[in-house]
This record gives C-alpha cells, sequence and structure tokens, in this order.
C-alpha cells in the first residue's frame, strides 16, 4: 500500500517536471527533428525574452513551436524559416544576430578592442625596452661622464 | 603631456559605464510611470515593429458577429485608422476598453482583431462593455497576429489610407499614450488623406 502511495508520488512528481513545453509534433524525418530542436533553441520567444521559442511556456512561444513546425514541414530552409520569423518579430528573434551594418559593431567590437590593447602593450612594451636600452648605452654627454668621474674620484679621496 | 593619453582607456570605459547607465535608468523610469498608472511594471523591452512602413499582411477572416460574412485586408483601406488587438481573457483590454469608447465616439476610426478568442465571449463582451469598433475581425487561431507580429493582447496599430503600417503601440492605450503617441500620427495622417 505505501509502495503504491510512494509510486504515485513520484509518477506526480514526474508529470510537473515534463510539462514544461511539451508539443506533440510527428516528424516525417530524424533530420527534420533535429533542425526543430536546433531553429527553436536559436530564436527567441518575444514575450518572455530571455529564453527561446523551446523553453518558454507562453502562448506565443506555443504558437511560434506550431509554426515552425509547420514551415518544416512544408520544406522551408532554415534561412526562410528565420527569415520568416524575422519579418514578423523582427531580428530580436534571432539569438544569433545577423551581421548588417547596425551589427557590425556587436561582431567585432570586442575583436577591435583586444587588438587596441594589444597594439598599445606592444607599444609600451617597445618603449620600456629602448629606454632601458638607453640606459644602459650610456646617455650621459661626454661631458657628464667627466663630471662624474671627478664626483666619484673626489668622494673616493675624502674618504 | 604624454601621460594624458593613459587616461584614454577610462575614458572609454566610462562612456560604456552611462551608455549601459542611461539605458537602464531609461527602463527604471518607464516602470515608475507604469507604477504611478496603476500598472504591471514590465520585465521586458517593448520590441519595435518590424512591421512599420510595410503593407497590412493580407487575411480573409469572418466578423466576430457572423461566421458567414467575410472580411480581407481590402476593407481596411480607405481610411487611416487604429487597428486594435484585444481578447476577452486579456485583463488589460478590459482597462483599455473605456478609452477606445470614447475615441469612438470621438469618431476615430477603429478596428477590432480579437485576437485567439471565442466567438460567443467575444460577442458577449462587445454587448456589455459597447462596441467601438468598425469592423471586428475574428482571428480564432491567431494566424493574423501572427503575421503582424502580435506577442501579446493589447496591441494597437495604426494604419494608413493605403493600408500601410505606419505605428504600433504595445500595451494599454490610455488617454496619455493617446494624446502623446497616437493622436499626433492619427491627425496627421487624417490630414494627409484630406487634400
Amino acid at each position: 500500500m505505501i509502495r503504491h502511495i510512494w509510486m504515485s508520488l513520484v509518477l506526480a512528481l514526474m508529470v510537473g517536471v515534463s510539462q514544461a513545453a511539451v508539443d506533440t509534433f510527428e516528424f516525417e524525418t530524424e533530420d527534420q527533428r533535429k533542425r526543430f530542436y536546433s531553429l527553436s533553441g536559436e530564436l527567441r520567444c518575444p514575450k518572455c525574452q530571455n529564453q527561446n521559442i523551446a523553453d518558454s511556456d507562453a502562448p506565443v512561444a506555443t504558437d511560434l513551436r506550431r509554426e515552425l513546425f509547420r514551415l518544416l514541414d512544408e520544406g522551408e530552409s532554415d534561412e526562410e524559416i528565420v527569415e520568416f520569423m524575422v519579418a514578423r518579430y523582427g531580428d530580436f528573434v534571432r539569438y544569433k544576430p545577423a551581421l548588417t551594418v547596425q551589427t557590425i559593431v556587436l561582431w567585432f567590437g570586442p575583436a577591435l578592442f583586444l587588438l587596441i590593447g594589444l597594439v598599445s602593450l606592444a607599444v609600451m612594451l617597445r618603449r620600456r625596452q629602448r629606454a632601458m636600452r638607453d640606459t644602459h648605452a650610456g646617455h650621459l654627454t661626454v661631458d657628464e661622464q667627466h663630471r662624474l668621474r671627478a664626483l666619484l674620484e673626489k668622494k673616493n679621496s675624502d674618504d | 603631456m604624454r601621460r594624458l593619453y593613459l587616461i584614454i582607456p577610462l575614458v572609454l570605459f566610462l562612456g560604456l559605464v552611462g551608455f549601459f547607465m542611461n539605458a537602464l535608468m531609461d527602463k527604471k523610469r518607464e516602470n515608475e510611470e507604469a507604477a504611478a498608472l496603476g500598472m504591471q511594471p514590465s520585465t521586458s523591452l517593448v520590441l519595435p515593429s518590424a512591421l512599420i512602413g510595410k503593407p497590412f499582411p493580407a487575411f480573409s477572416l469572418a466578423t466576430v458577429e457572423d461566421q458567414s460574412q467575410m472580411l480581407t485586408n481590402d476593407d481596411l483601406i480607405g481610411r487611416p485608422a487604429l487597428v486594435n488587438i484585444w481578447a476577452t481573457w486579456c485583463v488589460a483590454c478590459r482597462v483599455e476598453h473605456p478609452v477606445l469608447n470614447k475615441l469612438a465616439a470621438q469618431g476615430v476610426v477603429i478596428h477590432g482583431v480579437n485576437y485567439k478568442d471565442e466567438n460567443p465571449s467575444a460577442q458577449k463582451w462587445l454587448k456589455e462593455f459597447h462596441d467601438p469598433y468598425q469592423l471586428n475581425i475574428s482571428d480564432a487561431e491567431g494566424r493574423l497576429g501572427l503575421d503582424l507580429g502580435v506577442y501579446g493582447a493589447p496591441e494597437t496599430f495604426l494604419i494608413d489610407a493605403e493600408g500601410v503600417i505606419r505605428y504600433k503601440f504595445i500595451g494599454v492605450v490610455d488617454e496619455r499614450v493617446w494624446e502623446r503617441e497616437l493622436q499626433p500620427r492619427y491627425q496627421a495622417l487624417v490630414d494627409g488623406a484630406q487634400p
């Protein structure tokens, strides 16, 4: 009896877990299924904006998943499907932003910053190196060297 | 003097901080305004519509009142109008409804898209709360809503006399939104449509 109660409790818990975003789509091919999961992971839910449409329980995400399935079923390519979504919901729905004039900073900004950093580092290191070399090569003029020697000799004779 | 170069990274960094702070503060101010009006502060940002400047999506749907009477996008052409996406399950739509009634009484052309809803409850709603809509489009499956990029009712589109979408407002249209966001744009279209 107790075992039965435990069993039903465990089952009840499992129902709760599996409730998140379950659709019953019948895919014709394994390839379609894979593309469905990769695309639904890549498309962002317009309502709950930190989730993709695969994770979201929002009604609009359900609609978009259904639409995604329909488009796949009709044989649309991945690019066509993303374009379909962007035409309606804007670039926002892409988790992978397209490379356009507007997003060029987003794509190459970090690399540019890194480059600036590396160049400045290189310049600084080279300058420091040159400064060190200069001191070793003795940047004192002949006059200064004479004075230095004189001072040192004077110090020695004072001792 | 050369030392001044050293503060460039700091200046750049502060610039970035300022940019992000500004964006965050905008959001905060928006939420405070919403709270002052008794609305839920939103955690999400309002998306710009991808359809501005594009013709209203083609559709062929029945009216809310009569399943056998069909409407198409051609029926929207002729006058500038507001197209309001609403549903009986949408709590905020109830808040918005009296404002739409008032605008309709002032002569503003408003069409309704009853989004993912059931006709009987929609009919009951329109009877109970008054019907401000010239055309009542029944989009029970939400297909038109999807083509419009709707992600939560209420949403209100502004279309011109040629049926091109000019503006979209997401959220409750209240008097302030009407005066600030919609009326100037609507009036400009009306004035433009009557040479």
